[in-house]
């Protein structure tokens, strides 16, 4: 499908979402609350099929996080980021490991270098950081450790 | 850590393997639940050799941060600095000059093959054949004199730069790599003859680690893991980065889906990456190396995202930029990080015995995994 088509298609299902187009994907903005939902929809629609999340992160904006997730479709060959902003003090967000399973991994990055909590994760802990790191949130733009400088 | 090695409740073992082991390749630690010999849960435990890269990116310029990344996937050095490369001339909308993108390709296309055939010693050596370690890196040895005769390294290359690459061609460089075509066509049948058709080798690779098209895909696996179960999923045919388009070569794709699939889709892809460098070598096209590009380079305020094909799949540099000198945020999505994510599914109700053989596969590079 065409960003034009694919617009179309996202906005009967999902109108209350907001689409920017100019980058190098068509990007989607949308509530946290609708994701999983949403993802199942742009996993499971004949039409869609978005099958391979290719990346997810998170970036800190300061006032707010945003979650990217980059999705795929391997059998249309169509592309498309989805954004949902999430608070920053209690940054929350349901999983989609049940739905593509490398966010498994990914999303337990994300918790521990963002603290963002995906609900429903199978098994959330540490996964590249030591024991003793839990809540630290190494990633967020204030962090700031004197013995584990991590800028040049 | 120590606490975890014994038994479960239900009576099942516990054992580590790593993070010193030699068929780990770096230091990857998993922790292993057994049931006799039945492989029940693989759980990797990462972060021994984590540097935090994203984050000392944020801290650096767009010409500076490219080097850190050639200490990411050391065994793909150039392709790593190629995708970032290629993400801030995106932003910049640098033209890249006709003689830096030959010489771009060449060089990745000899780092893969300079990376496959270090999995392929590594492998059989896994497996317990050792001879096979020295063959491959007689081959690679080469392609390492190569690298340092024009780059001034033989792993951490630094030689892309936003714009083309940073110096030209030494003078030698056409006729040592056409030696070292030479050198490998001969070879080349040495590995079916040693290791390929080996009794033993296909008995222990062959079903084993099985993973079918749908679960790779799910599990995020790119590259010769994913082109082993037949998902097409090659970035070069699929998205193609500088003169790929223009390149005569064949996605090298098996169906089997076990370790003895993912074994021949890299025995075979060196062969079409020796297939690229033969049409290219003869025509490296005179002309600049280097585009004009300012001294210090900004980025517009937006987001970019390059994908390239590293020798373990599909490597994606994501660049959020501010305006400013240094990006705001950084992330690479590593192959080896998804392709890792699928070990607990690859090798769950084997035997602990076949571990090695389906984990070797994945080639796994940790400080790209770690980041």
């Amino acid at each position: 499908m065409t960003n034009e088509e694919l617009k179309t298609s996202i906005g009967i299902r999902l109108p209350s979402a907001v689409m920017e187009d100019g980058s190098d994907f068509l990007t989607i903005n949308i509530e946290a609350t609708d994701w999983v939902s949403f993802a199942q929809h742009l996993r499971n629609d004949a039409s869609l099929q978005f099958n391979f999340l290719f990346c997810l992160t998170c970036v800190d904006w300061k006032t707010h996080l945003t979650m990217v997730y980059h999705l795929r479709s391997t059998i249309h060959r169509h592309e498309l980021v989805v954004k949902a902003k999430v608070d920053r003090i209690n940054p929350e967000i349901e999983t989609v490991s049940h739905i593509w399973r490398t966010a498994e991994f990914h999303e337990r990055e994300v918790y521990e270098m963002f603290g963002v909590k995906f609900l429903n994760h199978p098994d959330l802990r540490l996964l590249i950081l030591p024991d003793g790191w839990e809540g630290k949130k190494p990633m967020l733009k204030d962090f700031e450790d004197p013995i584990n400088m991590i800028r040049l | 850590m120590f606490e975890e090695v014994g038994t479960t409740t239900e009576g099942d073992l516990i054992i580590n393997v790593g993070p010193q082991h030699p068929a780990t390749h770096g230091v990857l630690h998993l922790v292993i639940t057994l049931n006799g010999e039945t492989i029940k849960n693989v759980e990797p435990h990462l972060g021994y050799i984590h540097r935090s890269i994203e984050k000392m990116c944020e801290s650096l310029t767009y010409r500076q941060f490219i080097y850190v990344t050639s200490r990411m996937d050391y065994l793909s050095a150039h392709i790593n600095n190629h995708a970032c490369a290629m993400c801030v001339e995106k932003g910049m909308q640098i033209e890249v000059p006709a003689r830096a993108q030959v010489i771009r390709v060449l060089m990745d296309e000899l780092t893969r093959i300079a990376s496959h055939e270090l999995w392929w010693g590594a492998m059989a050596m896994d497996l317990g054949a050792f001879t096979p370690f020295f063959h491959a890196f007689r081959e690679r040895e080469s392609i390492n004199d190569i690298m340092e005769e024009t780059c001034g390294a033989r792993l951490t290359m630094n030689y892309m730069v936003p714009g083309g690459v940073m110096h030209d061609l030494h003078p030698n460089f056409q006729k040592r790599v056409k030696d070292f075509i030479q050198l490998y066509k001969s070879k080349i049948h040495e590995y079916d003859e040693m290791v390929t058709g080996n009794i033993i080798f296909q008995n222990r690779m062959k079903a084993v680690g099985y993973i079918s098209p749908e679960d790779a895909i799910s599990y995020g696996c790119t590259g010769p893991v994913a082109r082993g179960s037949g998902v097409s999923c090659d970035t070069r045919k699929h998205y193609p980065y500088e003169i790929y388009d223009k390149l005569e070569f064949d996605e090298v794709l098996e169906t089997g889906g076990d370790s003895f699939a993912r074994y021949m889709v890299r025995l075979r892809e060196m062969q079409q990456s020796i297939r690229i460098i033969e049409q290219l070598i003869d025509n490296i096209p005179e002309g600049d190396f280097q585009a004009k590009t300012k001294a210090v380079l900004k980025l517009p305020k937006g987001e970019f995202y390059t994908k390239a094909e590293t020798a373990r799949g599909e490597l994606g540099v994501y660049i959020v930029s501010e305006g400013g000198t240094t990006p705001y945020r950084i992330k690479f999505r590593s192959p080896g990080f998804s392709n890792l994510s699928a070990l607990n599914h690859l090798v769950k109700g084997g035997k602990i015995g076949d571990l090695i053989a389906a984990m070797g596969t994945l080639d796994l590079v940790i400080p790209d995994i770690d980041r």
